[in-house]
């Protein structure tokens, strides 16, 4: 069977955390389009050549039909798994043309770089604290519980104004929107009924009086005139900026300080060198072979792409981690240069759907090295770099545990 | 060197301000592009080129003068 005839099961293998599937080389060598199986049992196709891969996701004509709830990967979380059970879900933000446009400029003032640039004090204050808390404990622990994981929550829980206290709910909710496989069908439900509560709840309540935070705003500018948020949307944007501001980053700060120590001459090159720290985390957003599931679209017409006519109808995976590791796009794409410039990778997607929160990630990615460098530089794997083990079936791929000592 | 960008493609990514912010700001109100030198100086166009290269809507065009 040749391998374009093949039907591959998707997600693909991978033998170890950190190292790439085996099969990237060979499909964007020989079968830039491949026929996939996905959980759900449905039939995609998978693209992982970097041309092919961008060229999609910046095609404004193409996103999910059912998408709902979110942007970026918490819109994949939403239909992929809770809201395919879902009839007509309460949430929604706008999807296509003039509408998501309209959505995402309300929304994208609240994540531009100088907005980001300003919070980056309050970030580091959250990431010193959370490194006293755990160097209180002893010379070892894991990084993501205690570091990793918290972080990013307590920035965007700022954000939203919703209290800190609440995040272990999140958690739950948001892990069970992004997991493909770990859930039963009413374990879903009651997950996505839940939070659909709880945001209606906090939305209200920010009505009632509102705080400078960014419901509050989003509240306050659709009770105007002109543009406006629908309920379902302001509830959507809530939800999908907690779930997405929430696993993703959190996912992200372990498996970039577990590449850079499972060489650690790279560590040591950031530590000699810190104003490295802005294309380090470029690089490792490249290099992150464990990017999770990737981004579908939905072809709404017929199109050409890697040389194959795929007809309307069909759903395209897009793996941005394989793309990330095309040499036809990157030279020396299967090494981490913690100085590559230019790197325009597509962890965050590209075009009009691309990461709306792309920002704040970055930002925090960059606090989140830059305290670790100047606190622990003794810092270690405290465990084989090949014994990391994967997060199985989530969507946003991650590390269970980024095991350290210092 | 002269920049040009296309406002409708622009989605806000803030990548060329947190790379060339001397060049590059984006709007309080919609988080749009705006370019603050459209004639870079020198010691601004590897940033500028940079911040072109990796904006994920490929809003933004150099243009190399004489």
């Amino acid at each position: 069977m040749s391998p374009n005839e093949q039907i591959r099961q998707y997600p693909l293998a991978y033998e170890t955390a950190l190292e790439p599937a085996a099969e990237w080389a060979e499909l964007r060598a020989t079968c830039p389009v491949a026929t996939i199986t996905v959980p759900d049992g449905s039939q995609a196709k998978l693209l992982t050549r970097y041309d092919d891969v961008r060229q999609m996701l910046a095609d404004p004509r193409f996103t999910r039909k059912d998408l709902d709830g979110g942007t970026g990967n918490a819109q994949e979380a939403a239909t992929t798994s809770a809201a395919a059970d879902t009839s007509e879900p309460p949430f929604s933000v706008p999807r296509h043309g003039e509408d998501h446009q309209r959505w995402r400029r309300m929304v994208g003032k609240w994540f531009t770089a100088k907005r980001m640039a300003a919070l980056r004090p309050q970030m580091t204050a959250i990431a010193d604290q959370l490194l006293d808390e755990m160097t209180g404990r002893g010379s070892s622990g894991d990084l993501k519980a205690h570091f990793a994981f918290p972080l990013p929550v307590y920035v965007i829980c700022g954000m939203l104004g919703v209290p800190a206290e609440d995040r272990d709910r999140f958690s739950y909710w948001s892990d069970n929107f992004l997991n493909l496989t770990r859930y039963s069908a009413q374990e879903r439900q009651t997950a996505v009924g839940e939070l659909v509560a709880y945001m209606s709840g906090h939305i209200a309540a920010k009505r009632a009086e509102p705080t400078d935070d960014l419901l509050s705003t989003l509240i306050e500018e659709s009770s105007g005139e002109g543009e406006a948020l629908t309920d379902a949307e302001l509830l959507g944007t809530g939800i999908g900026l907690l779930v997405a501001g929430h696993e993703t980053t959190a996912n992200m700060i372990g498996k970039m300080v577990a590449m850079l120590l499972a060489d650690r001459t790279r560590w040591e090159r950031l530590l000699e060198n810190p104003s490295l720290v802005r294309s380090t985390v470029e690089e490792a957003l490249r290099f992150d072979a464990n990017g999770g599931f990737g981004l579908r679209r939905f072809l709404t017409e017929d199109v050409e792409i890697g040389g194959e006519v795929l007809p309307n109808g069909t759903t395209v995976v897009c793996a941005m981690a394989a793309a990330n590791r095309d040499e036809t796009a990157f030279e020396n794409a299967a090494q981490m240069d913690l100085a590559r410039t230019p790197n325009p990778h597509l962890a965050f997607g590209a075009g009009p759907h691309s990461c709306l929160g792309q920002a704040l990630a970055r930002t925090e990615l960059q606090v989140a090295l830059e305290v670790l460098l100047r606190r622990l530089p003794s810092l270690e794997l405290d465990i084989p770099a090949t014994d990391l083990e994967r997060l199985e079936g989530l969507l946003v791929g991650g590390l269970s545990e980024v095991p350290v000592r210092w | 060197m002269k920049i040009t960008v296309d406002e409708e493609k622009c989605c806000g990514a803030g990548q060329c301000v947190l790379i060339a912010p001397e060049v590059f700001d984006q709007r309080d109100e919609d988080g749009i592009v705006v370019v603050l030198e459209p004639e870079p100086p020198h010691d601004q166009h590897a940033l500028t080129r940079e911040a072109a290269a990796v904006c994920p809507a490929a809003a933004i065009q150099v243009h190399d003068t004489p």
